[in-house]
């Protein structure tokens, strides 16, 4: 500590330098100090033994062989469970802390993957698994696209909560579209019809949901939208409810998804929206396939969130 | 020499602090130029395509990496939300890297394939349209700047001659078919250079409008590819534990 020198009864020893009348002690260093940086001296040679330490040439020593071992589960290419041990590095301790974990949840999953879609749903106990561990992968992969709540967002993303299913809400539906991914598709029709011919079609579009429309148009237009000019009954069906093997949408369910009409307060901004999609056709609306990224039980997992957590019906 | 010497020439000085703070990092750092193991022995990691490269110099110009880094540990916290750790293989052409640990926003290692380009397009544009709670910023201008490649060519030479092996003859490009096949090393070639980076762009369309080439195209091009070069399906599990 700071000693006035004139107090001192001794005189401690100084360097000997002096700056512009700056000395410097040579006090000895405390003793507890001293044998904290003698420890560590030891401790890395303890470190030597144990872990990864030294480069020699091409190769590496692993510490003494057997001192400090991991023992974990893996998984080979062909399927095969094979338990192995190796020396302590920071992937084999990785390997063995997923095995901890999976270890947990492992009776759950292999339940889930084991039942039917049917009899999980109807399993209380399951469900609460299902609704925690589904969460969580809901909200790493899924929210930033169909949003925290799996709302969606109009002009981007579906509504998972609702009844409405474009590609199909079964339990195997559900879980096809998120292994494969899914596509949006429509084709503009700016070039196959006219002006008046697209606001026809969008009066009918809107009739079919109740909004505020011109009744003269509407019936043309669903003239037209059975017609073959038009051919809109390919895809969406003559009744215009849709087919969900090729996710066309249903046009009388009052859901919107391309064409923000429930956010227009207007007759005439309702109808630009859905001119709009008519008339410009669709190439988004893009779903990634989540076969590559996610296992097998984890999308059976988030299938049955999907389904009968979120709100799913049919 | 006395250290009084040393203390009053400013140069020597200079020289000797440099010495004794590098000793640590040449201990620590060159033997693994040495030692086999460092990078691991795996498939299908190849250099970015000149549309690719030139949306990772738009990562870097933005400052993207001052939020996101690009590197998986092998923690279980970290799988669990990112996928598979980062292997040093997959970061072998990258120049500079995008390693690190300090993230305000998530890690992008293998963000590749993750969101579709409709998303990156609409997400880098407005990130809280989508992600309410993001602090990211907004990045509109990516999609109104038109993208400049008239100096593709002289950035792939650059990274040549960094050891990226863009090839630059034809006795080069022979050895890239051999390397990485024959559609990856036609990629590769720098005198293809802008050819590539405009075929590749009105095909992938990336940032979801055919008409023009803007930044966000090549931008999005990278992010696409990021983690999804290295198959881990070919590989037991636990393969990657021995170059450890």
């Amino acid at each position: 500590m700071s000693q006035d020198k004139t107090t001192t009864t001794a005189t401690p020893k100084t360097t000997g330098h002096n700056w512009d009348g700056i000395e410097e002690y040579t006090n000895p260093l405390p003793t507890w100090w001293i044998w904290g940086f003698y420890i560590t001296f030891i401790f890395t040679v303890v470190y030597w033994l144990f872990y990864p330490a030294w480069p020699i040439g091409d190769k590496f020593t692993k510490g003494i062989p057997g001192l400090h071992t991991i023992t974990y589960k893996a998984t080979t290419v062909d399927g095969k469970e094979v338990e192995k041990t190796t020396h302590w590095n920071m992937r084999s301790k990785f390997m063995h802390e997923m095995n901890e974990m999976e270890g947990v949840q492992k009776q759950w999953f292999d339940k889930v993957a084991a039942m039917s879609f049917e009899d999980v749903s109807k399993d209380a106990e399951l469900m609460q698994f299902v609704n925690s561990a589904g969460k969580t992968l809901f909200s790493d992969n899924c929210a930033p696209c169909h949003q925290a709540g799996g709302q969606g967002k109009i002009g981007f993303s579906p509504n998972l909560t609702d009844d409405h299913w474009q590609f199909g809400g079964t339990h195997d539906e559900i879980q096809q579209t998120i292994v494969h991914g899914r596509k949006g598709f429509m084709p503009a029709f700016k070039e196959v019809l006219n002006e008046q011919q697209i606001t026809q079609l969008a009066n009918y579009v809107l009739s079919l949901s109740g909004e505020p429309h011109d009744n003269a148009f509407a019936t043309a237009g669903a003239q037209l939208f059975k017609s073959e000019d038009a051919g809109c009954y390919y895809c969406h069906g003559a009744d215009a409810k849709g087919n969900t093997q090729m996710g066309s949408a249903n046009l009388t369910d009052k859901i919107w998804l391309w064409a923000d009409v429930p956010a227009k307060s207007t007759q005439e901004s309702k109808l630009a929206e859905v001119k709009r999609v008519i008339t410009g056709g669709l190439d988004r609306g893009v779903m990634p396939a989540w076969g590559g990224r996610l296992k097998p039980e984890q999308i059976k997992l988030l299938t049955v969130y999907v389904h009968d957590s979120l709100g799913g019906g049919k | 020499m006395k250290h009084d010497k040393i203390e009053r020439n400013l140069g020597i000085l200079l020289i000797f602090t440099m010495l004794a703070i590098s000793a640590g990092g040449m201990v620590e750092i060159i033997p693994l130029f040495f030692i086999k193991e460092t990078i691991e022995k795996v498939d299908g990691v190849r250099p970015y395509t000149p549309l690719e490269q030139r949306g990772r110099d738009i990562y870097t110009r933005e400052g993207c990496y001052l939020c996101h880094s690009q590197m998986i540990r092998p923690f279980r916290d970290e799988a669990l939300r990112y996928g598979h750790y980062s292997l040093a293989a997959e970061s072998k052409y990258d120049h500079p890297f995008q390693w690190g640990s300090k993230r305000t926003g998530p890690d992008l290692a293998r963000v590749g394939g993750k969101y579709s380009n409709d998303w990156h397009t609409q997400h880098l544009i407005a990130p809280r349209s989508l992600v309410p709670q993001s602090v990211m910023p907004n990045y509109p201008w990516l999609a109104k700047n038109d993208l400049d490649y008239s100096d593709i060519t002289l950035r792939l030479k650059a990274l040549r001659v960094a050891g990226v092996p863009y090839s630059n003859s034809q006795a080069e490009y022979e050895r890239n078919v051999k390397d990485f096949g024959e559609d990856v090393a036609k990629t590769l070639h720098i005198p293809d250079a802008e050819k590539n980076l405009v075929a590749q762009a009105k095909l992938g369309n990336y940032d979801t409008d055919p008409s023009n080439i803007t930044e966000l195209d090549a931008l999005v091009a990278y992010l696409q590819v990021l983690g999804t070069m290295v198959d881990f399906k070919k590989y037991d599990d636990d393969y990657f534990v021995k170059f450890r």
